[in-house]
């Protein structure tokens, strides 16, 4: 049932070989992906499926997007969704106001039909992320972030393009995809997505990094930072995140500490430290004080050996 | 990864054309776990191993789950599957071929010393968490363990036993000395990643020595029945309210979907009828929301269902503003209420205790007493109680001979819109012994309720939005 779309004909992109292309490939643009998530990427380039990806916020989907255009030399077209979003917006529209000036700008004996055949030309239209995703001359990557946010209408709506890769204006007739873009749904599981949806995509589930893999990340954005301390760093994220939290903090807020670490010149992360920068990494007031409880005070007794 | 799992082996093992109906089987076996795999899934899952390399078991894995497995909760039990289905397809491959593990016959008697050096071992490979290592010191422990007694045939039993005679605890041992990595205890996830390798070890030998596979176990009512025991883990709690949660927020987009008596909003669509001159092309309609309900929540607290109980109330609580307004009362002789203690504390532990201890139902006989309740519960909130309100009572109905009282729940059931009884014993065990189920039945709806799956059901049913006529 999925149709496999013709052959992509630009020879000239650095049309990855292997999982490992690809995973070194997103290395080498700032992205450090686990091993699900190159092979899915590598699967996603070559089949030309679209990928669901899930997971909590902040461990990279969008940015995982943005890598892979900078690695594949694509543009990255961007349709952000939120509840209420419908085809005027994502795909395509009608410019009115052009349409108005036309009619008042004609002169009074043109012909009804003449007017009309012109006012629904290209010439019209408004593309919308997807239209211009679709019938982008060069390959694109397709972002539609956060598709738990829509109706399920518009879902149905997105099953047309993911599958087939066209678009039925009624005026207009098909637009057919020149190009085949790589195309990445990100979702915060916020509900549950349509089965027709899910069946269409391949599923990449995107968790909090191994301790490892977090330091790596950690270290790639903030290369100053005293190695020590950025492993310190990861230890107690990770103790915060292990904790009932209503928000746990995400990859992103663990960077944006070790920079703050590092703007402060932080040697050691003891308790004060902690303390007083607790508020890049905890974002609710029940929180903070869940975190200063379980886990400040853990951090209290190495400061005093130190 | 190719030899064949089935009954009836057809071409030789490894042979590419075994492949397709391995994967054909791994689809059936998950849904058989409840896992909707489709034939656009199956056909997805061929199309992706042809692009990558079948001898990286990870990418293999990966590479399936990526198209089967289409949530979280279907990751998980795609794991699962995904372990026992290769292992047991590779175990019996190895029994028909008669291919046996001689090298543990040499492992002789353990003295003492070399059973403590085993001990210290296996706990430092715990710590540093090196899966190899485990993988190899699981094998010697049972090997140890099976020369000094007799397994005892069911293999979790045995797997209990031997981390046991070894002192393998999560929790710190401060009597042992200060440079035994089991002084601060060991990590949760590595011990229990130990448990599952013994467990596929005595797993292997059993099917060794019989030759043949033991049935297959569902894997679904063991791993989905609710926490009974007080340790009742905070995981399990939080899986089910996170599944609910999305599956509660999935039901409001259905209903707004209907739009039966659709009202004008006249303001979206003045502000849209700018974009076409002043011309209203574009009607905006109010959304459409749904009501939510009200809801009293009875829970016995008597031994035989606290865990179900509190369990219940925490999942209510996670899913509060769900509802509109919200009482929990906890009884076993009297009743009192517990809704405060729910709002201010989230710790699944510190409520059970606090319930216990502060909500005042700790200092009496302990047996439950179903009459006197009801009458406490009417004086209560009898002026509150309302054809839009719902109460929910928890209980097994044992009411230890005393008077039932059910005139009194038929005046409570009477005023509130909805009255619903959770039972947390099995149907089969109704209306048995001091069971009265069947008196209070006749005034409300009673559902049987001792699974994840039921329970969900249950909250489902009841947060279905009330579409107002």
């Amino acid at each position: 049932m999925p149709v496999s779309p013709p052959e992509a004909p630009q020879q000239d992109l650095p049309a990855p070989t292997s999982v490992q292309d690809v995973s070194a490939g997103l290395r080498a643009v700032g992205y450090l992906p686990g091993e699900s998530t190159a092979l899915v990427s590598y699967l996603a380039t070559k089949l030309g499926k679209p990928v669901l990806v899930e997971g909590p916020a902040g461990v990279g989907k969008t940015e995982l997007a943005k890598a892979l255009a900078r690695y594949l030399g694509r543009e990255l077209v961007r349709l952000q969704c939120y509840e209420g979003l419908d085809e005027a917006k994502a795909l395509y529209e009608w410019n009115y106001r052009k349409q108005l000036l036309r009619i008042q700008a004609e002169a009074a004996d043109t012909g009804w039909s003449a007017v009309q055949e012109d006012i629904f030309g290209e010439e019209f239209l408004l593309a919308r992320p997807l239209m211009t995703a679709i019938a982008s001359e060069q390959p694109v990557v397709l972002l539609i972030d956060e598709i738990d946010k829509t109706d399920q209408e518009f879902e149905a709506m997105l099953l047309e393009v993911l599958s087939d890769f066209q678009i039925s204006i009624p005026e207009l007739g098909r637009v057919q995809s020149r190009t085949h873009p790589i195309v990445l749904l990100t979702s915060n599981n916020s509900r549950e997505l349509t089965e027709a949806l899910k069946r269409r995509c391949l599923y990449l589930w995107l968790d909090y990094p191994e301790l490892e893999h977090e330091l790596e990340i950690v270290r790639l954005h903030a290369p100053n930072l005293d190695k020590t301390v950025a492993r310190r760093l990861v230890e107690v994220i990770g103790m915060v995140r292990a904790l009932d939290l209503k928000k746990p903090p995400s990859i992103a807020e663990s960077i944006d500490w070790a920079r703050a670490l590092l703007l402060l010149g932080a040697q050691d992360i003891d308790a004060e430290t902690f303390n007083e920068t607790m508020s890049v990494i905890v974002k609710h007031r029940s929180d903070m004080d869940v975190v200063a409880e379980r886990v400040g005070l853990k951090l209290g007794s190495p400061a005093d050996v130190a | 990864m190719s030899p064949e799992p089935g009954p009836a082996p057809q071409g030789a093992p490894g042979a590419p054309e075994g492949m397709p109906a391995r994967i054909l089987e791994l689809g059936e076996e998950l849904r058989r776990e409840g896992v909707a795999v489709g034939t656009s899934e199956l056909l997805d899952a061929f199309q992706v191993l042809r692009e990558i390399s079948w001898t990286s078991q990870e990418d293999f894995r990966e590479a399936l789950a990526a198209t089967l497995a289409k949530s979280q909760e279907d990751r998980r039990i795609f794991e699962l599957v995904f372990e026992r289905f290769f292992f047991r397809a590779v175990e019996l491959a190895a029994a028909r071929e008669g291919v046996r593990e001689e090298d543990r016959a040499n492992l002789s008697e353990l003295t003492e010393q070399e059973l403590d050096a085993l001990r210290a071992e296996i706990a430092a490979a715990l710590r540093d968490g090196s899966e190899g290592a485990m993988r190899d010191l699981a094998r010697m422990a049972i090997a140890a363990f099976a020369r000094r007694q007799e397994g005892s045939g069911v293999i979790g039993v045995d797997v209990q036993r031997i981390r046991r005679a070894l002192g393998l605890r999560a929790e710190p041992q401060p009597d042992l000395p200060e440079d035994d990595p089991r002084h601060d205890g060991l990590p949760r996830d590595a011990l229990r990643r130990f448990e599952a390798l013994m467990r596929r070890e005595l797993e292997r030998s059993q099917i060794e020595r019989t030759g043949n596979l033991p049935p297959a176990r569902a894997l679904g009512e063991l791993d989905r029945a609710l926490p009974s025991g007080p340790l009742a883990d905070l995981a399990a709690v939080h899986r089910v309210v996170a599944q609910l949660r999305r599956r509660l927020a999935t039901q409001g987009m259905q209903m707004r979907g209907h739009r039966r008596h659709a009202h004008v909003d006249v303001r979206r669509t003045m502000r849209a009828s700018l974009q076409t001159g002043g011309v209203p092309v574009e009607l905006k309609f109010r959304p459409r929301r749904p009501k939510r309900p009200e809801i009293y929540v009875l829970c016995d607290v008597s031994t035989s269902v606290t865990s179900a109980s509190v369990f219940f109330l925490s999942v209510l609580h996670a899913l509060h503003d769900t509802f509109r307004k919200m009482r929990s009362f906890v009884f076993i002789e009297r009743i009192s209420e517990v809704t405060d203690i729910f709002e201010h504390e989230r710790n699944f532990k510190t409520v059970s205790e606090r319930i216990g201890s502060d909500a005042g139902v700790a200092d009496i006989s302990g047996y439950t007493d179903y009459g006197r309740v009801w009458s406490e519960f009417l004086v209560q909130v009898e002026d509150d109680l309302h054809p839009r309100a719902t109460v929910i009572v928890l209980g097994d109905a044992r009411t230890n001979g005393r008077d039932p009282r059910a005139d009194i729940f038929a005046q409570i059931a009477a005023r509130a819109g909805r009255t619903f009884w959770l039972n947390p014993e099995p149907r089969l065990y109704w209306n048995y012994g001091d069971s009265v189920i069947a008196a209070y039945e006749e005034f409300c709806k009673a559902f049987e309720c001792w699974t994840t799956g039921q329970l969900e059901d249950f909250v489902r049913a009841l947060t279905r939005p009330v579409v107002a006529a």
